[in-house]
């Protein structure tokens, strides 16, 4: 009886230790990682996305608070006008998130471009999302007034073969961020033209 | 049967170098030695990790109960894996987009565990520390090693600096994952060859 205590305690003092630590140390570098995620992986995607415009893209950023979760958007200058607003947003893929950044053109509701960020999709079919320009190209143009879906969904993107989840999930990112930027669209606007100022 | 603390040290250096003598832990050895500088970051992620866990284990060692004594490794292991992820996220991020999958991996290495539960929990806290930073150096270099010749190979550079002549037509195998096992398989062979000697 008493080495079964002994079991028990050693084990929760020792999780609740690995517990604590953790979760210190990832209070103290989420910072960092957000700024190292940035420069590595939204950094690529969002000066593709921008590729005309004649400001830094990821210094221009602010933050909206988007009912319980609070959302960046990057701002994207053309001839001093801010109107290229790009967000990430998330779909779900076959192995996992597959994180997407959006683009869109605030005068004309059209995607600029859109750019995959982060996924674990399996290399050579849902990692095509990524590496195949052809597939992202599909969004360029699209009107926000359209819901954006796979052909199979009725949709206007075609899928990569051998990848509809993924395709899917790509095509849901970009229905998402259509949606949050539907909902913010007047915050967006104003705080983008004082970013610009 | 008491070896000195150097000789606990420099077993892991060559008579009992994890990757080719007790030919362990192959399955981050052979993925991420494409290049000298992954083999490098991967074997100090993981040298890290050992010499933590092996301090940790040794110390609370008369505190385990010996039946539950796996978990409470796996638990320390796992918990400074998860350290070495957040901290390579923070300050080493293009590394950890390259060993991406391999560091949590770190976690199931059976020579972290190995050198947990045949060493450490049976040693004081000195040698399990010496223990430790003998495979671990051992490790690196072997990852190293395996990652020059693969890099030297396959690219015709070495840490990222063309050195082979510009005739040298590279053999694109040594970076494939059959040109892991055929590298391994030639430097064991080098390996037996000297220390039969």
């Amino acid at each position: 009886m008493g080495d079964m205590i002994k079991m028990v305690v050693v084990l929760t003092v020792l999780s609740a230790f690995s517990g604590g630590l953790l979760a210190a140390i990832r209070d103290n570098t989420k910072e960092q990682i957000e700024v190292q995620q940035l420069t590595f992986v939204k950094g690529p995607a969002i000066r593709e996305i921008f590729k005309e415009a004649g400001n830094d893209p990821i210094s221009d950023r602010f933050k909206l608070q988007d009912g319980d979760q609070e959302r960046g958007f990057f701002v994207g200058v053309y001839d001093g006008n801010p109107k290229g607003v790009a967000l990430e947003t998330y779909g779900k893929g076959y192995g996992g998130d597959v994180g997407l950044m959006v683009g869109i053109d605030t005068e004309t509701d059209k995607i600029i471009r859109v750019s995959v960020t982060t996924h674990s999709e399996t290399p050579g079919l849902g990692s095509k999302a990524k590496e195949d320009p052809a597939f992202v190209q599909q969004f360029q143009g699209l009107s926000l007034q359209d819901t954006i879906a796979v052909t199979k969904d009725g949709g206007q993107v075609n899928s990569i073969s051998g990848a509809t989840i993924t395709s899917r999930a790509v095509a849901n990112a970009a229905a998402k961020a259509s949606d949050v930027y539907k909902r913010l669209k007047p915050e967006i606007i104003e705080n983008a033209k004082s970013i610009a100022k | 049967m008491a070896k000195t603390l150097v000789q606990e040290f420099t077993k892991g250096l060559w008579n009992e170098i994890p990757p080719f003598r007790l030919v362990l832990g192959l399955c981050p050895v052979l993925a991420v030695t494409k290049s000298v500088e992954s083999g490098i970051g991967m074997g100090l992620a993981t040298t890290f990790v050992l010499v933590c866990s092996n301090i940790l284990v040794s110390l609370l060692r008369k505190v385990i109960p010996p039946k539950v004594r796996i978990a409470c490794f796996i638990i320390i292991i796992a918990t400074f894996v998860t350290v070495v992820e957040l901290v390579m996220q923070a300050f080493a991020y293009p590394l950890f987009l390259t060993l991406g999958i391999f560091i949590p991996l770190i976690v199931v290495n059976c020579i972290v565990l190995g050198r947990s539960e045949a060493f450490a929990s049976k040693n004081n806290l000195v040698r399990s520390t010496a223990d430790g930073l003998g495979i671990g150096t051992g490790f690196t270099l072997s990852l190293g090693a395996l990652g020059g010749v693969r890099e030297l190979l396959g690219y015709g550079t070495l840490l990222g600096k063309d050195i082979m002549p510009a005739s040298f037509e590279p053999f694109t195998i040594a970076i494939e994952a059959p040109g892991a096992f055929i590298c391994l398989g030639l430097m064991l062979c080098i390996m037996n060859l000297i220390g039969s000697k």
